[in-house]
């Protein structure tokens, strides 16, 4: 099915399943223990050995010789996999960096051996007798000091519009400000992990993965299998974030662990090895510059980035969502790369605008200070219905996003497919009582804390791609749904199941779904906040085609027919919809494609984040207290787990704004607190009550479906909202990420 | 984790006996930092001697009015004692203040006090470190430092202490009982019981090899108000950046020792001596000797500023 | 404080030998102390209300012999170091980390797990709340949630005091903010603690909006 004009109604529009608050169809299995994870498939390999990854002690440089004797000698080791006997592997695909080193090293904790044995705690004892000679390398782990050999980067060409220069040297109010943004881990709960089991040249992997199709491809590409020799299943993921994104060491490593040994193998990265094993947010150094007139409208607006990766990797494109965000005549967006020899950078729950926003938000709010605007006012004030200067086409912001889709500069400029900003800052003002900020930093005390309020926009692409889906109703009335998109915790599993239940009139439950299968048609996967959109329209596609088939083998026209409280209905004839089963089960599968009005309008999520703050006068502790998002996100499928999407995000803010951070080690080149005691999230204690609105709205430009992401509309824009509190809190602003309390205790109020 | 062999013993004196007999062998109570360390093989025991059994698990009163905590005691109970609440109210504060639920209904006091230090270098066995293994050297020092010694720290070793119960015990003058391989029995004040780095860091404490702790004792109650102000970045579920464990007498006078600040919890006597003269005047006479890396320098600040919210609650109590 | 750094430096640059030297230990060292066979014992416990005899490596974790030994892969491994709880099991009536725990200092035990709690079919009050409110996203850390939380609202009954309370002496009080501390050993990295606060103080039978107020 090709969509290439804006929907018009359709049954989606009933929204008698579709947009209902529907707890998780899956939620009795989660809440039970019996929803089996990747490396928990003992049904499917019940005799699986062990694997156990062993990384790097260094970060750059070679093995100069390996000593693997004594392990091959222990108790219970059937095999180690180096790279002196795993066979080629290919670098190719979503992560450069090798998932298995030897003998050039190229980050720490690259794995350089899997052990095998028979059980868990032999084959850990046995990685620790590997014996491995190493000559360190010169390496570049200061992203700082990296600066002098950053270059742009073909996914972010340079945006220069008009005379940026003039336009904020001349303007009568500015900012000109440097942020910083760490390095993050996704420390998603459920470690990477694999079984993997070789049938004769046929090879399967449970395995924790986000987008089944691009780890089919890389894990075909990199170890030169067939793909149609590959399965993955990944029925059940414990937490993504992007850390998932294809093939990483544990799945690559069991499957050659498998093969070495003739048998099924399971492999989970360790906690202290993934950090640095894997891949992460790269850190960024953005400068803003904004210039307004007197009446805020802002004249030039400039944010240049600059992050590090390791060769081949990409740039964190955190100045990207600028263009789209504030109108402004004038305009500077540069995104600068450096080589560093850190581990892998690349994508992390809305990689671009989570770092972006961090900065640019503050910026604002900086902006409004010294204009003495209301931030919201400003923030109002600056909205823009077309992309300023449209830079270019499509949706630019996504680096999980395979399409590249550059576009050159079109003649009108490209307006956004719908737009409420305003009313998400509006209604966010309002619901949050944004009147009762003071807007004099540090003049609101109750007892020993410090209170304040902050707020920040959000914006994030909303990305969809080619997506199909396979329906079966069967002689019962149940129709199953099958696709390879996956379930991270996003809700896919329930808003498929609504989608495919408002297209056949049925309850939710006369439907099953079952994802994540390469067996089942291509959906894209969980990534980029794209999956949800992408994989309802493949379920809708599929669904016209079961429809038609229904309605031609019960005798309807299917243009007139309707599907209701499980009849086919036409004028006064109505079916049951089984007894178009009851010959045998009727199959379609179809898959939606798009044309072109993902250039012809801009597809953008929106939002606005209010926060509450206190900060301990005497210890500089930053509590929250409270925290609002307002979303304007397309057709809500399900309230609930969109609810749970936004607050999920907001927590990944909070982590972001206070405490996350992957501290380097600049003369090691690794990062240093590389577990979860050593590199804090958010736990309960930090996350008060939480609030989530979304705005009615609904984009037939998107899909016949209408529906949008949020699952990273929900960080975006949430740790700078966090930051302006702590600010109007303290009277102090802090511009290095995270905000901890050594960074403003100096400049609290003096104690008596 | 290394392959070991394991046994329970049924006395405290056998426990300790089956410990010096056999090389490499260690007591196992609760196990929470323990197994953590043998995972990663910074702790290799050969034999394993359970000590769950010794019937340590009791708090009793002493004959001059004090506590007797038995070493296995839980964090959980020992928080939750009535007389402890009552009388020794910043011991409450400060277990309560560490780990989570779950840890301390199995961490035991004998073994909390032996809980090893959070620096990120010594939990990493790819890195130089002179506590996991002597003259290997500090990666610490010129590393990442943020949770680091700003005091009492050494050119070989910058780590710290990092339990939150030993630093109430401090404050309120404890001793640790102690049984010996050979049977005999020792008191070791507190203040004594854990070590500086020097140029020994791997040495955490005074224990002899097969020495076993067998009780905690508290003097009798001192009164005044009682505080522990825990600082860290998150709210809960993390280590202490710093941390106070104070009691206040209502004439402004008092004890107070720090934790997350040196390789032991940290209490210099004659800083008590000015507690009336306010926290500048106590932290002065405190970190008089510190040397913080630039990473926690702010920790110094930090102390005065949490003493003072402290000193502030104990006035308004 | 200079020639400190000095100090350092030089103690680093020994060190990056050392740490090469590590890995590299010397063939000498490297002849194993004759590879230690893996030390075997028995292990009797009641699990879900079922004894179990099994014998074990003593290395063996109470995790892993719950889910690598006996299927039961609802409880589940997320850092196998105490830093996440999402291993947390009742045990004894006790909620701990069952990944910080030998199997073999479990003899006799009595362990519940969340597949001891109820079935799809038949939740536990705790495991309904939970799906009503949305107490999760991927259900990793979910049954050491679910684990925890039951157990928090007996500790909260029982009267153990927690970081949170104003006045030790006082029983603790059934609000959101004791039971946000409470469960901070159990870390949800999709952030459903909102939810799972609702999902709390449903079971508990009291409003988490007024309870914030």
């Amino acid at each position: 099915m090709k969509f290439d004009t804006p929907a018009g109604t359709n049954p989606i529009d009933q929204e008698k399943v579709v947009g209902k608050p529907h707890p998780r169809i899956e939620g009795p299995l989660k809440t039970t223990g019996r929803a089996v994870y990747s490396y928990e498939n003992h049904e499917a390999a019940p005799d699986a050995a062990y694997g156990y990854v062993v990384g790097s002690a260094i970060a750059k440089g070679r093995i100069s010789s390996m000593d693997v004797r004594e392990a091959k000698a222990a108790p219970g080791v059937l095999a180690i996999v180096t790279a002196d006997n795993a066979g080629p592997i290919k670098k190719q695909g979503f992560y450069v960096a090798k998932p298995l080193a030897g003998p050039e090293i190229e980050h720490y904790h690259q794995a350089i051996a899997l052990v095998v044995a028979e059980t868990f705690e032999q084959a850990r004892h046995a990685a620790s007798l590997i014996r491995v000679d190493y000559a360190r390398g010169q390496g570049a782990f200061d992203l700082a000091a990296a600066r002098g050999g950053a270059k742009p980067h073909r996914r972010r060409p340079d945006i220069r519009i008009g005379d940026f220069d003039k336009a904020f040297s001349s303007a009568p109010v500015k900012v000109d400000a440097t942020y910083t943004t760490p390095d993050h881990s996704h420390m998603m709960l459920e470690p990477h992990a694999t079984i993997a089991r070789w049938d004769g040249d046929q090879l399967t992997i449970w395995s924790a993965q986000q987008i089944i199709g691009w780890a089919r491809r890389d894990l075909g590409n990199k170890l030169s299998i067939p793909q149609d020799k590959i399965r993955i299943v990944a029925t059940y993921i414990g937490g993504g974030f992007g850390g998932k994104g294809s093939v990483c060491s544990d799945a690559i490593l069991a499957a050659l662990g498998a093969r070495a040994v003739g048998r099924a193998v399971k492999v989970a990265l360790p906690r202290p090895l993934m950090p640095n094993n894997t891949s992460h947010r790269p850190a960024t150094i953005q400068r803003v510059r904004l210039a307004a007139g007197r009446d805020g409208k802002l004249v030039a607006v400039g944010h240049e980035t600059l992050s590090g990766n390791l060769p081949g990797g990409g740039p964190e494109i955190a100045a990207a969502q600028t263009q789209l965000l504030y109108a402004g005549a004038n305009r500077l967006n540069l995104t600068r790369l450096a080589t560093l020899d850190l581990p892998e950078g690349n994508a992390m729950r809305a990689p671009g605008e989570a770092s972006g926003l961090m900065a640019l938000e503050i910026a604002m709010d900086e902006l409004a200070e010294k204009l003495g605007m209301d931030p919201v006012e400003l923030r109002i004030l600056n909205d823009t219905q077309v992309v300023p200067g449209d830079p270019g086409r499509g949706s630019p912001t996504d680096p999980q996003s395979a399409s590249g889709n550059q576009g050159k500069a079109e003649e009108a400029p490209l307006p956004f497919s719908i737009r409420q900003f305003i009313p998400c800052l509006r209604t966010g003002a309002e619901r949050f009582g944004w009147k009762q900020r003071s807007p004099k930093p540090g003049s609101r005390r109750e007892g020993r804390w410090l209170i304040g309020m902050g707020m920040a926009s959000a914006i994030r692409g909303a990305p969809i791609m080619p997506a199909g889906g396979r329906v079966t109703l069967d002689a019962k009335g149940i129709v199953t749904v099958e696709s390879n998109m996956t379930d991270m915790g996003t809700g896919s599993y329930t808003i498929i199941g609504q989608t495919v239940a408002e297209m056949m009139g049925l309850p939710l439950d006369r439907v099953v779904v079952k994802l994540a299968d390469s067996d089942f048609p291509e959906a894209f996967g969980g990534g980029g906040q794209g999956g949800a959109a992408s994989a309802t329209a493949g379920a809708y596609a599929a669904c016209m085609k079961l429809r038609e088939a229904v309605a031609t083998k019960l005798g309807f026209n299917s243009a007139d027919a309707k599907f209701v409280g499980g009849e086919v209905r036409a004028g006064n004839r109505r079916a049951p919809l089984a007894q178009a089963a009851k010959d045998g089960a009727i199959t379609a599968e179809d898959k939606m494609e798009y044309g072109d009005l993902s250039k012809r309008f801009e597809q953008q999520t929106f939002g606005a984040h209010f926060c509450e703050v206190a900060v301990d006068a005497y210890t500089g502790e930053i509590r929250i207290r409270r925290m609002l998002a307002v979303c304007a996100a397309g057709r809500i499928l399900n309230p609930i787990t969109a609810r749970s999407q936004v607050i999920g995000g907001m927590v990944g803010g909070a982590g972001a704004a206070l405490m996350e951070e992957l501290a380097v080690d600049k003369r090691f080149g690794f990062f240093v607190n590389h577990d979860l005691a050593g590199y804090e999230v958010p736990v309960h204690a930090d996350i008060p009550h939480q609030e989530v609105i979304f705005l009615e709205e609904t984009d037939p430009t998107m899909s016949p479906v209408k529906a949008k992401g949020v699952g990273e509309l929900g960080i975006s824009g949430v740790a700078p909202a966090i930051a302006n509190a702590v600010y109007n809190a303290t009277g102090v602003r802090v511009r290095e990420y995270p905000i901890t309390l050594d960074k403003h205790l100096a400049k609290l109020p003096e104690i008596v | 984790m290394k392959p070991f062999t394991y046994e329970r013993a049924k006395t405290p004196a056998e426990a300790a006996a089956a410990v010096a007999r056999q090389p490499g062998a260690k007591f196992l109570a609760g196990g929470t930092n323990l197994l953590d360390l043998m995972k990663l093989e910074i702790e290799t025991p050969r034999h394993l001697v359970d000590v769950q059994d010794l019937k340590l698990d009791r708090i009793e009163p002493t004959s001059d009015g004090g506590l007797r905590i038995g070493a296995l005691v839980t964090n959980t109970k020992l928080a939750a004692d009535t007389r402890v609440r009552r009388d020794y109210g910043v011991l409450t504060r400060a277990i309560v203040a560490g780990a989570s639920g779950q840890l301390r209904n199995k961490a035991t006091t004998a073994g909390n006090l032996l809980q090893r230090t959070r620096c990120p270098y010594f939990y990493d066995p790819n890195m130089p470190c002179n506590k996991r293994k002597p003259g290997s050297g500090c990666a610490a020092i010129g590393g990442y430092s943020r949770q680091l010694a700003v005091i009492g720290s050494s050119d070989h070793c910058i780590a710290t202490y990092p339990g939150d119960m030993a630093v109430a015990m401090r404050v309120l003058d404890a001793t640790v009982e102690t049984v010996k391989a050979d049977g005999t029995t020792r008191a070791i004040p507190i203040a004594d019981f854990h070590r500086l780095p020097g140029d020994t860091p791997h040495l955490d404490n005074n224990l002899e090899a097969g020495e076993l702790i067998t009780a905690v004792t508290l003097p009798r109650p001192i009164g005044g108000t009682h505080h522990y102000e825990k600082v860290r970045d998150r709210a809960s579920y993390a280590f202490a950046l710093v941390s106070v464990a104070a009691i206040i007498q209502k004439d402004g006078s008092g004890r107070v020792a720090f934790g997350g600040v040196a390789h032991k919890p940290w209490r210099v006597e004659a800083a008590d001596d000015v507690m009336t003269q306010g926290a500048a005047a106590v932290t002065a006479k405190a970190f008089a000797d510190a040397r913080p890396t630039d990473d926690n320098a702010f920790k110094i600040p930090l102390a005065t500023r949490a003493l003072a919210a402290t000193i502030a609650e104990g006035r308004s109590a | 404080m200079m020639s400190e750094i000095e100090i350092s430096r030089r103690g680093v640059l020994a060190g990056s030998a050392a740490a090469a030297a590590i890995a590299a230990a010397p063939h000498v060292e490297a002849q194993p102390a004759k590879a230690l066979p893996p030390a075997t014992m028995p292990v009797s416990l009641t699990i879900n209300g079922k004894r179990r005899d099994l014998t074990l490596d003593t290395r063996t974790t109470l995790l892993d012999t719950l889910r690598e030994h006996l299927q039961l892969t609802g409880t589940k491994k997320g850092c196998d170091h105490g830093q996440c709880g999402a291993c947390t099991v009742i045990v004894n009536g006790e909620r701990i980390n069952s990944c910080l725990s030998l199997a073999v200092q479990h003899q006799g035990d009595e362990v519940t797990t969340i597949e001891g709690l109820g079935t799809p079919d038949k939740l536990h009050p705790m495991q309904a709340a939970f799906v009503r409110h949305d107490g999760y996203q991927c259900g990793y850390c979910t049954p050491g949630q679910i684990c925890s939380a039951i157990a928090v609202l007996d500790e909260i009954k029982r009267g153990d005091p927690s970081h949170v309370q104003a006045d030790l002496t006082q029983r603790p009080q059934l609000t959101s903010l004791e039971m946000r501390e409470r469960m901070s050993g159990n870390i949800c990295r999709c952030g459903a603690y909102s939810n799972i606060a609702e999902a709390m103080a449903d079971v508990a039978g009291v409003d988490v909006k007024e309870m914030e107020a």
